[in-house]
């Protein structure tokens, strides 16, 4: 998640950090959770379950945000996020000026 | 063969026969599931299972009461639903899970009653039931798994079957009109009406939790990929390539009729709530009409 200012109630939002928890013997590797997590945390695995299809994994720890996507989109029961901390927003969290107006000069140029 | 039927059957070890049991618990919805069920007989990436836990969610966000909370299923991939459940569940003959939801809710007034059950269950065998369920206003709950075909036969073509869509039955393509199910319903006369597709998961959690909060005949639709059956026939893809397609060619509505909704072969999909209005329902008008005249009358 990114801001582009520090909000000015910054005291009251934080920011969620889940944990992603795979029943790996469940998964039917359908892919689901791996395309729509928003912020793109899991992989297929190379190894295979017990079914013989290939579990998700995560890619990189600390980035998911427990919105929970996984879980409701897994027709197998095979995923879920629990909450794992919820901390202050930090001013790595802030998206910098220059930043900002780049994405804004290719959301013109797209336009 | 003979000296080893003589033979005393082999010893089944405490673990194995609790195997089937295996891993109950280990997901936190698994609370609302049967033990020993899971894993359940939908394919790999049916929608079947998205739609199943959108149920759970909803049962789970308004806290509906598990003991008051009944669920009817006809045949069908989608009748399989209600076995999977840890509530009280009825598995119905082919087409019959709205009459037998009816009897349920006229004998038990205090239980949300829940329909859940595919097109050709609800709307081919079934499809006189749903109209004048809908028409009477009966208070309940329909889910319908909108998957195009008869998954559970071999893919059958069926009464949501669009024109030129390939099944076994119509290897030419599809030559028949479909139902349009939000149409259907609506001019039945439910109460609430409302169309998903099985990427729209926070949606149909949310319409599932109004519609069974909706004291009338509601009728929740899911649009669901049917990888092994529909899918194959029309070189659709994978249930992920499916998915895709909902994504881009799905958009919410509130201002379309619903005559207007009708889903075309590879057409764009007009999802969002699409009735809601307040009628009397059966019970009322029965209670109103009947009881009061006859209470009046001595
Ligand atoms: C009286 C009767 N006729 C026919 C059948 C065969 N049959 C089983 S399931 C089914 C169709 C199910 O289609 P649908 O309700 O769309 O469920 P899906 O499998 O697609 O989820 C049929 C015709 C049956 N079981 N009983
Ligand atoms: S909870 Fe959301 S962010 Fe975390 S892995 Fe699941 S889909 Fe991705
Ligand atoms: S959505 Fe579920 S079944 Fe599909 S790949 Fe992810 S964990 Fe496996
Ligand atoms: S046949 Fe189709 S509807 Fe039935 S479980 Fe398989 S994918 Fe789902
Ligand atoms: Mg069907």
């Amino acid at each position: 998640m990114g801001y582009w200012r520090l909000p000015l109630d910054s005291c009251e939002h934080f920011i969620t950090v889940g944990k992603v928890n795979i029943i790996e013997y469940r998964c039917k590797g359908c892919g689901y959770c791996i395309e729509f997590c928003p912020k793109d945390v899991l992989e297929e695995s190379t190894y295979f379950n017990e079914k013989g299809y290939h579990p998700p994994y995560v890619k990189i720890e600390g980035k998911c945000i427990n919105c929970n996507f996984c879980e409701t989109i897994c027709p197998e029961f095979a995923i879920f996020c629990t909450e794992l901390e919820r901390r202050e927003i930090k001013p790595e969290d802030i998206i910098t000026e220059p930043e900002y107006r780049h994405r804004m000069r290719q959301r013109k140029k797209q336009d | 063969m003979k000296e080893r039927l003589k033979q005393a059957p082999p010893k089944i070890p405490d673990e194995a026969k609790l195997s089937w049991k295996k891993g109950h618990g280990d997901h936190p919805l698994d609370r609302y599931l049967k033990e020993g069920r899971i894993p359940h007989i939908w394919c790999p990436g049916c929608g079947i299972g998205i739609a199943f836990t959108a149920f759970i969610k909803a049962l789970e966000k308004a806290e509906f009461d598990q003991d008051k909370t009944v669920v009817v299923s006809g045949i069908g991939c989608s009748g399989r639903a209600a076995g999977y459940l840890n509530l009280d569940t009825y598995h119905t003959t082919h087409g019959r899970a709205i009459p037998f939801a009816t009897g349920l809710k006229l004998a038990k007034p205090e239980l949300k009653t829940v329909v859940f059950s595919g097109d050709g269950d609800l709307f081919a065998i079934g499809g006189n039931h749903i109209i004048h369920a809908a028409r009477r206003n009966v208070d309940m709950t329909v889910i319908c798994i909108n998957n195009f075909n008869y998954g559970m036969t071999g893919g059958q073509g069926g009464p949501t079957t669009p024109v030129e869509a390939r099944t076994t039955t119509t290897p030419y393509g599809c030559a028949e009109h479909p139902f349009n199910l939000i149409y259907l319903a609506k001019a039945a006369g439910a109460a609430y009406v409302a169309r998903w597709t099985a990427l729209h998961t926070h949606e149909l959690r949310d319409s599932i939790v109004e519609a069974m909060s909706k004291t009338g005949f509601s009728f929740v639709e899911v649009i669901t990929p049917c990888p092994t059956g529909y899918a194959r026939r029309n070189r659709l893809g994978t249930g992920l390539e499916i998915m895709r397609f909902y994504k881009e060619n799905s958009y919410i509505t509130d201002i379309l009729e619903p005559e207007d909704t009708a889903l075309l072969f590879k057409g764009k999909i007009a999802v969002g709530k699409f009735v809601d209005i307040e009628k009397p329902t059966f019970m009322e008008m029965y209670r109103e009409y009947i009881v009061q005249q006859a209470e009046n009358s001595g």
